[in-house]
């Protein structure tokens, strides 16, 4: 495993998803992410899987989402103004309960925006971006090694939980080619879906233990039903109140049964540190360098990494924050991500914001010159 | 061998009273009920085209061939 | 027929939503003898389904079937289909539902020629959102978005289809059920995308708005204005004013179908894996 490669972070997304087993990419040419179709294509038909460029990103989804119903592994992948489109079929996908990772290469927006430029925009509209109550995952990676394994744990989780994952991707990471050695940590294992239980009643939607109900591959014998419509445990849409409520808090509350499989956060010297970095993504890549060059000259600097950002590991941010002098919080948006680690440190710990939305990365200096205000 | 013999039967309790097998059969064997629901009224007059059947869009009407009997 | 429905149906779940004398029920009549006479096992069957009334008709047949978002049904469709080719893909739309939401997804299936079937009831109206005009309803018809009458004008499904080129397409119509059922049989035959179009009629926000007294009416007026295609092809054109044809409409052979090319890429890109 310990081989070196040259590789970009759009590029390690595809080789994880296809480590994890993904054998269906539908997707709509979209700066920065295209080098992400480019690869599918490339690596899919040579796997006997299936590549196919649709004629927008609804479509994308749709085809993503169909093909997940036949049992096979699917991804897409895109940027702002698609994502912005995908958003319908997304809650699809979440209230249909059909595993589908989609990858997000963030873009600066809104609308047309900076087609090539980094941003971290798409925090909120990645949990929240469709009509209703949707439960989803969403993991932000900050290498191209972790935009590997990362993605392959985006299918895994997906298939586990039967929700849809997105990949929090920036035009840094996603463009950015940088040298990758694989270690036995990164190894990509290949889950799937729980099926029926031979000799059980199937039941498309049942109010499992974990929350999670089985799912029947279309063409297995299994004949029902699949719909958008608020459904009961059989799957046929429902007007009653009970019912509704049933489903929709099994649906929105499974991932917080499965938190600790789902949570992945990194610490980097935050114990001692009076000073704490909340960042994800390329930011963090910023904040990690402003760390180890103030932990150089004896500063007390920490940063906290959420990878998965959406749960939103409160817990982590809550017992990291405890006896700080303050939080920092540098994103690339007006802020976003902020408003959630305010509300896991409730007002214990005083949060400052760090945020640029012109185009380019926050740099370590930044966070260097803020953190030394604070100190 | 005599004429072809069909049973029609209207489910009720389906039966929207659209009218459309009313309307449609060529050999006027349905009525209406106080409901305006289908009846069947003249059962002997039933061809078998099955144009009821085809055309009742929630599926209350069946016509079956009744087999003829030996003396019958 | 006798009681062919029991047999497709999830006859758990009827009587269905729509309303007395829609002609959703007829198709979904037509189309389950289609099966039927096509001898697919039930568990080989996808059924697709976009939003509006004719997207309830998912939920009543005894297959897989998914009633997915409006307008997109053929972008899941053609994901099931290429990712699990043996299943037989049909999918079913309204008119809103295709040719307005979901027109771009219609016409790039057309092109592709993935080998599904699609029926589209075509109705002429929003039916379920209470009588809105659609890009089929003719000009000069009153609907809830129409209170002066219609002025847009009207989309003509099949030749839409046709110049997309799509591979098979036919109009049928709710009251022609038998001939419904041969063009449905026809188009799951051919090798490739294939469309039908159906003329249906919403008696409660068309009928009633546009001087329709009854279903049987409308029903009439699908008899009296469909041409078989054949036929019309002899006849004056004045003749067809107002008219529209009915059978099967296009049909070619020429164009291979999507799995079959896609089975040539699969080919070179193991044979430049090799290399």
């Amino acid at each position: 495993m310990a081989e070196a490669k040259l590789l970009s972070g759009n590029d390690a997304c595809v080789q994880g998803a296809l480590a994890a087993g993904v054998r269906f990419f539908a997707g709509y040419p979209i700066t920065p992410s295209t080098e992400i179709a480019n690869a599918f294509a490339r690596e899919l038909p040579r796997r006997g899987g299936i590549f196919m460029q649709m004629e927008d990103e609804i479509a994308s989804m749709g085809a993503i989402i169909g093909a997940s119903c036949t049992g096979t592994k699917a991804v897409t992948a895109t940027s702002g103004p698609g994502f912005s489109l995908m958003q319908e079929n997304i809650g699809y996908a979440a209230i249909a309960e059909i595993p589908c990772v989609i990858i997000n290469v963030m873009r600066y927006g809104p609308s047309t925006g900076l087609p090539t430029s980094p941003s971290q925009g798409d925090f909120m509209q990645s949990r929240w971006g469709s009509h209703g109550d949707r439960p989803v995952i969403v993991i932000a990676p900050y290498t191209a090694r972790e935009a590997y394994r990362e993605t392959g744990r985006a299918v895994n989780l997906s298939e586990t939980y039967r929700v849809p994952v997105i990949v929090l991707m920036d035009e840094i990471l996603g463009h950015l080619r940088e040298r990758v050695e694989f270690r036995d940590e990164d190894l990509v294992q290949e889950i799937s879906r729980k099926g029926p239980e031979p000799g059980r009643p199937f039941l498309p939607y049942e109010n499992t233990e974990d929350g999670v109900p089985p799912f029947a591959d279309f063409g297995t014998g299994y004949r029902y039903h699949i719909t958008g419509l608020i459904h009961d445990e059989t799957g046929f849409p429902t007007n009653n109140p009970v019912e509704v409520d049933t489903t929709m808090r099994r649906v929105n509350g499974k991932l917080e049964l499965h938190r600790q499989d789902i949570e992945r956060t990194q610490f980097v010297d935050a114990d001692d540190a009076e000073i704490l970095i909340v960042a994800f993504g390329s930011v963090a890549r910023s904040a990690h360098e402003a760390v180890r060059t103030l932990r150089n000259e004896g500063k007390a600097v920490g940063m906290v990494r959420p990878i998965t950002v959406w749960p939103f590991p409160e817990d982590d941010i809550r017992t990291a924050a405890a006896g700080k002098k303050a939080i920092i919080v540098p994103e690339m948006n007006l802020g976003q991500m902020i408003g959630e680690v305010e509300r896991a440190v409730a007002g214990t710990v005083p949060v400052h914001a760090l945020n640029r939305i012109d185009g380019l990365l926050i740099t370590p200096h930044e966070i260097r010159d803020l953190v030394e205000d604070l100190l | 061998m005599g004429k072809k013999r069909f049973n029609v039967t209207v489910d009720r309790t389906i039966c929207k009273a659209c009218g459309i097998c009313v309307a449609f059969c060529p050999m006027s064997v349905f009525t209406t009920d106080h409901d305006d629901k289908a009846v069947v009224s003249v059962p002997e007059r039933c061809t078998g085209c099955r144009q009821c059947e085809l055309l009742c869009p929630d599926f209350c009407i069946t016509v079956v061939q009744v087999e003829e009997t030996a003396d019958g | 027929m006798g009681k062919i429905h029991e047999k497709y149906l999830r006859m758990d779940k009827m009587p269905h939503i729509w309303c007395a004398g829609c002609g959703n029920g007829i198709i979904m009549g037509a189309f389950i003898n289609a099966i039927d006479r096509l001898g697919y096992d039930k568990d080989e069957v996808a059924a697709v389904s976009g939003i509006g009334c004719s997207g309830r008709i998912t939920g009543y047949m005894d297959f897989n079937t998914i009633h997915t978002t409006h307008g997109r049904a053929l972008a899941f469709a053609t994901g099931i289909k290429l990712a699990k080719p043996r299943l037989k893909v049909f999918v079913f739309m309204g008119d809103g539902d295709a040719v307005a939401i979901g027109g771009n997804h219609l016409i790039h299936a057309c092109r592709r020629n993935l080998d599904m079937t699609a029926v589209i009831f075509n109705n002429h109206i929003y039916g379920m959102t209470g009588g809105q005009f659609s890009p089929t309803t003719f000009k000069n018809k009153n609907a809830t978005t129409a209170p002066y009458g219609t002025t847009d004008p009207d989309f003509d499904i099949a030749q839409l289809c046709i110049g997309a080129g799509a591979t098979y397409v036919a109009r049928g119509t709710s009251y022609h059920a038998r001939l419904l059922t041969d063009l449905i049989v026809k188009g799951a035959e051919h090798p490739g995308f294939s469309i039908i179009e159906v003329i249906t009629h919403c008696p409660v926000n068309f009928g009633r708005r546009n001087n329709f007294e009854s279903p049987a009416q409308m029903l009439l007026w699908q008899k009296e204005h469909g041409v078989a295609a054949r036929k019309a092809k002899t006849m004056p054109l004045e003749d067809m004013e107002g008219k529209f044809t009915i059978g099967e409409l296009y049909r070619s052979t020429e164009i291979p179908e999507y799995l079959e090319e896609y089975g040539r890429v699969i080919q070179a890109a193991n044979e430049e894996k090799k290399q």
